[in-house]
């Protein structure tokens, strides 16, 4: 019972970081290699499941907390003083948000996606 | 009776059939994201078959039993996964921990031990039944409780381990040697014989990434990513204590974004000189052997991830980091000059020379490919299709310490 929930709640918010996504959607780079760049770039050291690695976990539950700019911005600037580089020279703006939300939505569609 | 008697007759044949070949030219490849690896044959060329169901491989590694028969998979997710390659099926599967990053057997090949992320530290298994024999937890600081991730867990002579620890800047020897000795202590979680005897180093650096071990088992060297320098210790003289190398190399310059941690595992040494990674730098670091000094550097591609030695140490094989990782050069360690560029195609992760040096195996992720090169004439003989591939592990791997 309690999977079943879980699973109809990752179905919606896939759906609606769906939606989202298409409405922000206006990245430098095409969206599938993108999503190539968040799960197997991202996934190298996060996890291609994005439970952590050398870097920290990035699943709904560990950002759900923290604000989409922040994220944005650690992922634009980096953090100094630890392994996060910064991404400005390969991401702008839009990319970073659009990423931030498919992490905060969950990477379920994308793995797939970005097995294909 | 009779189709019982030809079933029979079949098994036995197609299993005399599987054994009949040696293990001495085949290998895995890590399909990284759909947990699986295809065993490769490196005299056909070709791909043998596939082993699924060993989880999450992103940034898995592989070594070999002395009898390169199986290969342990260590896979992010914790799993470490034994694989008959001959019959090219799972034997066992164990969950050892919540997040892992790789492994080594030791010298005997008795023990598997296993490098781990969370919770940090190290545990050591069986090789023949994957039971843990000893668990050693990356404890430090002065808050109970905080323990490190851990990296570059190689083998050493004499039935050691050797591990770095990224958050605690540490390097520690783990004795195995008394393993098997008589005596044993009883413990309820680690099984019989004696615990391994640990030998601690502080104060080596900050965030060591990744280390290495030189051919014959002497030195370990684990780079540093929180400063320009390493850290050596010589496991001949481990009361000697860690020494820093290349201390400073190119102070005061700007260091790039690494989009990627390189990797030190293929200690690349031709000639006296040992090549390696530089962080943040486009450039291949020389190292002097005679000195520990830095003899030059190499201005490369992009920022280097495997620097490799062909097995006659006379070429340098280099791979990058993403956005260059759809290249891959070749330095001439005479002249200490670029020779070759080859553009294989996007995600260049991972290469792995043949036991004699005459073909370079690289996987290329973004094509789902392997593509194989001959070293003399750098054309592609072969490109053998795979999923996502990552690691390229042959079982020559089996007899080189470090491996």
């Amino acid at each position: 019972m309690k999977k079943s929930s879980s699973i109809t709640l990752s179905v919606t918010c896939a759906l609606i970081c769906e939606l989202m996504t298409g409405m922000v959607w206006a990245g430098s780079i095409q969206e599938a290699e993108l999503n190539n760049l968040l799960v197997q770039d991202c996934g190298s050291c996060h996890g291609l499941t994005m439970r952590g690695g050398l870097g920290p976990a990035l699943l709904p539950e560990t950002l759900s907390g923290k604000p989409d700019e922040l994220l944005v911005a650690t992922i634009l600037e980096g953090r100094p003083g630890t392994a996060m580089p910064p991404w400005k020279q390969l991401l702008d703006h839009d990319d970073a948000t659009w990423m931030v939300r498919r992490l905060k939505g969950g990477l379920k569609g994308d793995l797939k996606r970005g097995l294909q | 009776m009779i189709a019982r008697l030809a079933i029979i007759l079949v098994s036995f044949a197609f299993a005399c059939n599987v054994l009949a070949g040696g293990t001495g030219d085949l290998g895995i490849v890590i399909e990284r994201a759909s947990g699986s690896v295809q065993v490769l044959n490196t005299t056909s060329n070709s791909s043998l078959g596939r082993v699924e169901g060993l989880g999450d491989l992103s940034h898995a590694s592989a070594v070999y039993s002395r009898d390169q028969r199986y290969a342990y998979v260590f896979g992010r997710d914790g799993g470490l996964s034994k694989i008959d390659i001959i019959e090219q099926k799972l034997v066992k599967r164990v969950m050892q921990s919540g997040n892992s990053i790789g492994g080594a057997i030791s010298q005997d090949g008795s023990l598997v031990a296993v490098s781990n992320y969370q919770p940090g530290g190290v545990k050591v298994f069986d090789a023949g039944t994957l039971e843990l024999v000893a668990d050693i937890p990356a404890t430090y600081g002065d808050k109970p409780g905080m323990r490190s991730k851990v990296i570059g867990l190689v083998d050493a002579p004499g039935q050691r381990f050797v591990f770095s620890l990224w958050d605690a800047g540490e390097i520690w020897i783990a004795d195995m040697s008394d393993h098997h000795k008589s005596g044993n202590q009883e413990s309820d979680d680690q099984g019989s014989g004696n615990p391994p005897v640990i030998s601690k180093f502080k104060n080596i650096g900050t965030n060591p990434y990744d280390a290495l071990i030189t051919p014959d088992g002497r030195y370990y060297i684990a780079g540093l990513f929180g400063e320009d320098g390493m850290a050596m210790l010589d496991l001949w003289h481990p009361e000697r204590g860690v020494a820093r190398i290349l201390d400073g190399y190119g102070k005061g310059e700007q260091k790039l974004p690494v989009y990627k941690m390189p990797h030190l595992e293929g200690w690349a040494v031709a000639g006296g000189y040992a090549f390696v990674p530089a962080i943040g730098r486009h450039e291949v670091l020389v190292i002097d052997m005679n000195t520990w000094k830095q003899h030059g550097r190499i201005k490369v591609h992009g920022q280097p991830v495997f620097v490799m030695s062909r097995p006659d140490g006379r070429h340098v094989w280099v791979n990058f980091a993403v956005p260059d990782n759809d290249t891959l050069q070749v330095i001439d360690t005479e002249t200490m000059e670029l020779v070759k560029s080859l553009k294989p195609g996007k995600g260049v992760l991972h290469m792995e020379f043949e036991p004699r040096g005459e073909q370079v195996w690289a996987s290329v992720r973004d094509e789902n490919r392997i593509a194989v090169f001959d070293t003399d004439s750098f054309e592609q003989l072969v490109s053998i299709p795979a999923v996502k591939p990552s690691g390229i592990f042959f079982t020559s791997r089996a007899h080189r310490t470090g491996l």
